[in-house]
Parts: C-alpha cells; sequence; structure tokens
C-alpha cells in the first residue's frame, strides 16, 4: 500500500502505458468506427443485414479470442511476423481496437439509424446528400456518441486476455494495471491487487466524469 | 477562461500526458526477449538477477512468463531469443529439432506436496511422493492440478504414472490456471497441491495450507536455458541471447542464483560447483 500512497515511479509508469494502450486503441477505433457506422446506417446495400448482425455479434469478441488472432499475426511465424511486433505496446493498441471497433460501430450504426429516420425529410429538403449528411449526424448525435466511445473505452481498460497474450505483461515494457493486477492475484498478493483495481477503476471514473461535464456544458450552451 | 474552454482542454491534454514516451530511452538499448515461466518471475528471481546482467553487458532482458508448455510454443515460432524452463524431455527435443542451439543446466530447486493443515489423506508420514499420491487417491481428497500443460503439471502426471493410478473423478480438480492461480484456489477449498519450491517460498495468501511432503529424488525439478537457433530464425539476437546464455551458467551468475533468498530460505541451486 505504501507504493501507492507515495506515488511509486513504476506504478506512475503502469498507469502511464494503461492509458496510453487503451486511448489510442479507442481514438483509432473510433475514426474508423464512427464514420463506417453512420455509412451503414445511411446506406442499403446487399448483405446489410448480414453485416449488421455481424458488427452486433463481434461487441461480444472474447479478449483472449482477439488476443489470439492478433498473437498469430504478428508472431513471427505469422503473416505479419516481419514487423517484430509482439510483446510490443503497438501489439497491444492492435488488439485492443480490435475489441473496440464492433462497440463502436455497431452502437453508432443505431445511434445514426434513428436520427436519420428523424431527420432526413428536413436533410433532404435543404438538398443535402447522403454522404454530406454524416457530418452533421454524427454532430447532432455527439452526446449520444461520447457514451458509444465511453463504452469502447470500459472495453479496452478492463480487458486483460488480449493484452496479456499480445503484450507479454513484460515488466517496463507491457505491463499494465489489469495484467499487473492478474499478477499480483497469481501472487497472492490480494490486498495489493484490490488496491490496484482500485486505482484503475478511479482513472476510469474520472475520465467519464470529464466526459459527462463536457456534454453538460456544450448542450447548455447549445441552449 | 470558461470552464467549457478548460474542459474542452483537458481531455487532449490527458490524450497528449498518455502519448508521452516512457521508455524511449530502454527501447533504443539493445534487448532481448526471455521466455520463462511464472515460477521463475513469481519468485522475483529476475529482478535480482537482471540488473547485474544489465549492467556488466548493456543488454535488457525482458522477461515473458508463461507456462513452459507456452514457453515451448513460444521457441518453436522463434517469438523469443531464449528460453529458461524446466521439463527436460522437452528442452531435450526443443533442441534435437534444430529450435533451439543447446540446452544448459542452470539450476534446480524441488516440487512439494501442499495440503491442508489437518492433512486428510494423511501424506505427511508417507515414504514416497507415489505412496503420498496414492493416499490421496484412495482418501479421494481434493487435488487441484494446474492442468495447463505447464512444466509443473507435466512432473505431475509424470508422478501419477509412477503410482500406476489414473487420477478422475469429483475430487481431482483440472484448474487449467498458473501455479500462483492453483495455490489460490487449493487454499479456497483445502486442496492438495503440487507446487514448486519458488512459488510456495513467495507466496502469501497461504491460509490454511501447508508443505506436507518433500524430499523424494523424483520431486528433482531442473531449469535449462535454450538460446534459439539463428539458423532457423534469422530475426533472433543469437549474438546477444548467447552472452545471456554465458552469463546465467557463469561464475557471476550462479553465485546470484545461489544468493536469492526470501525469508532465509534459498529458493533456487545453482546448477554448476564454483
Amino acid at each position: 500500500m505504501s507504493l501507492i500512497a507515495t506515488g511509486d515511479p513504476t506504478l506512475f509508469s503502469i498507469v502511464q502505458l494503461s492509458l496510453q494502450v487503451s486511448l489510442t486503441a479507442v481514438l483509432l477505433a473510433s475514426l474508423f468506427a464512427l464514420p463506417l457506422g453512420a455509412l451503414i446506417a445511411l446506406f442499403r446495400f446487399p448483405g446489410r443485414g448480414v453485416v449488421i448482425t455481424l458488427l452486433n455479434a463481434l461487441m461480444g469478441l472474447p479478449p483472449v479470442v482477439a488476443g489470439l488472432i492478433v498473437y498469430l499475426s504478428l508472431s513471427r511465424a505469422g503473416p505479419l511476423g516481419q514487423f517484430g511486433l509482439l510483446f510490443t505496446p503497438t501489439a497491444m493498441v492492435i488488439a485492443q481496437t480490435l475489441l473496440v471497433l464492433p462497440i463502436v460501430a455497431a452502437l453508432t450504426r443505431q445511434a445514426i439509424e434513428n436520427l436519420w429516420e428523424e431527420y432526413q425529410e428536413q436533410l433532404r429538403s435543404l438538398g443535402s446528400g447522403r454522404i454530406r449528411a454524416i457530418p452533421t449526424l454524427l454532430w447532432d448525435a455527439r452526446i449520444t456518441l461520447t457514451t458509444v466511445v465511453l463504452a469502447g473505452f470500459g472495453r479496452a481498460s478492463a480487458e486483460v486476455g488480449a493484452v496479456l497474450i499480445v503484450g507479454g505483461n513484460i515488466e517496463g515494457v507491457t505491463r499494465v494495471m489489469t495484467t499487473a493486477i492478474a499478477l499480483e492475484t497469481s501472487k497472492g498478493d490480494l490486498p495489493l491487487a484490490l488496491a490496484l483495481g482500485l486505482i484503475l477503476l478511479a482513472l476510469v471514473a474520472v475520465i467519464n466524469g470529464t466526459a459527462y461535464l463536457l456534454g453538460e456544458i456544450t448542450s447548455r450552451n447549445m441552449q | 477562461m470558461s470552464l467549457t474552454r478548460l474542459l474542452t482542454g483537458a481531455l487532449p491534454l490527458l490524450f497528449a500526458a498518455a502519448m508521452v514516451p516512457t521508455a524511449q530511452v530502454a527501447a533504443d538499448a539493445p534487448f532481448i526477449t526471455l521466455a520463462s515461466t511464472t515460477s521463475t518471475e513469481q519468485s522475483g528471481l529476475f529482478r535480482h538477477l537482471i540488473p547485474h546482467f544489465t549492467e556488466r553487458t548493456g543488454i535488457e532482458v525482458r522477461v515473458v512468463a508463461v507456462g513452459t508448455g507456452q514457453a515451448f510454443t513460444i521457441g518453436r515460432r522463434g517469438d523469443a531469443d531464449v528460453l529458461l524452463v524446466h521439463h527436460r524431455e522437452g528442452e531435450e527435443a526443443l533442441v534435437a529439432n534444430g529450435f533451439g542451439t543447446e540446452r544448459r543446466d542452470v539450476m534446480h530447486n524441488d516440487f512439494i506436496l501442499i495440503g491442508p493443515r489437518s492433512d486428510p489423506a494423511d501424506v505427511s508420514t508417507a515414504a514416497t511422493i507415489a505412496e503420498a499420491l496414492t493416499r490421496i487417491f484412495e482418501a479421494q481428497a481434493p487435488f487441484a492440478s494446474r492442468g495447463d500443460d505447464s512444466g509443473t503439471h507435466r512432473k505431475e502426471l509424470e508422478l501419477w504414472k509412477e503410482t500406476g493410478l489414473s487420477p478422475g473423478g469429483r475430487w481431482y480438480r483440472e484448474l487449467g490456471s498458473g501455479m500462483g492461480s492453483t495455490l489460490n484456489t487449493a487454499a479456497a477449498m483445502g486442496a492438495y497441491v503440487l507446487a514448486d519450491r519458488g512459488t510456495w517460498l513467495s507466496f502469501r495468501n497461504r491460509q490454511d495450507l501447508e508443505a506436507l511432503f518433500e524430499g523424494d529424488p523424483l520431486l528433482f525439478n531442473p531449469y535449462g536455458s535454450i538460446p534459439l537457433n539463428p539458423d532457423r530464425f534469422p530475426w533472433v539476437k543469437a549474438d546477444l541471447a548467447w552472452q545471456w546464455h554465458e552469463w546465467i551458467t557463469s561464475t557471476e551468475g550462479q553465485e546470484l542464483i545461489g544468493n536469492h533468498a526470501i525469508e532465509g530460505s534459498t529458493l533456487f541451486f545453482p546448477s554448476m560447483e564454483w
């Protein structure tokens, strides 16, 4: 416990790496998934139902499976082996991006589709095409979409299965909060494991609180 | 400055803070990846050894601690530079099949049979480990097996083979987890469990568990070092890995292994006399 009270530098770097990996993964995933979700919401194409079902199903992709897929791809014997990315933070970002992307895309699709049904006549009368409507719709849905992105962040910051496999839990290189908690639990140091868990919870709460306040303020400014 | 602007600034700042590279200097330093077992990592051995090696050679060692079975898989795929594991047969096969260059004895400790203090199967008076396991089998006392193809799990299966019995049924529980998790579970359900001495000595959540049987020569637990073969895996840092391989079997490495202790108990005994 003294390690937490004194702001231990090892703990600080573990916290920093956790945020770095999960926030990067959420950023990357959102960059693709927000427009992707909106596109699927607005356009009709063959196999659309299959794509939507698949995206929804992938929200439940077990982290350990995502980890295994990324492991086999990045392993020296795998298709992307020549880049030597296994057991690096980059590998962890890739695995978490894979986990977050379907969540953000599927929920964005739903949110935008609802909004489109409500506003399509208005937007059409303004003469804007579907593609042109996407930024407007994403902006209008920004409060819902913030929650969507936070759900993705929750997934990334909470998972241990994927980062453990592709990162290897290397001290000082790929050890993050969740893998450190798993390690301390297996050492039988349950109080330390629990304390680390509380810190992780507090961090996630701070990030969610900031996002909530931002949402409150922007909606107040709109009125 | 309005509160809005303050908060709009806060999120990007948080991102920026998170993006500050942590290990920039370390990433440029030469390093090797060592695939090893959870038992060595959790015993604190590497934290004791590696700083000395890094100081001498400037080479950083990144330890990936997994079960021995998984470490062999990492070795066969060329995903590390050197292994430190404990399953003699598997190690020799790895070298024979050309995945590793050679195998050297590094250190040893022993396995011990842990169980609830009340010892319902009376293993503490058994003469051999085979007799102790037979008593557990006959008493149908709860037994927690690693069940994860680790070195310890492989050892446990070999010991059951010695008894001529095939364990199974409600009392024999395959957990499929690492040594520490298995000990946690065994502590919670009052089960017998085979553990390596290193993990046991460094394990904190013992509750009612005690070391009940030890000392049978069959419980010997040797660890070997195997650098991966650069002919097979051209990307392996063969030269750096070889320096580690040499150092851990050198007088300095061996002495350091011998003086690593927890609460006065030696965890690993170096293989070489010096």
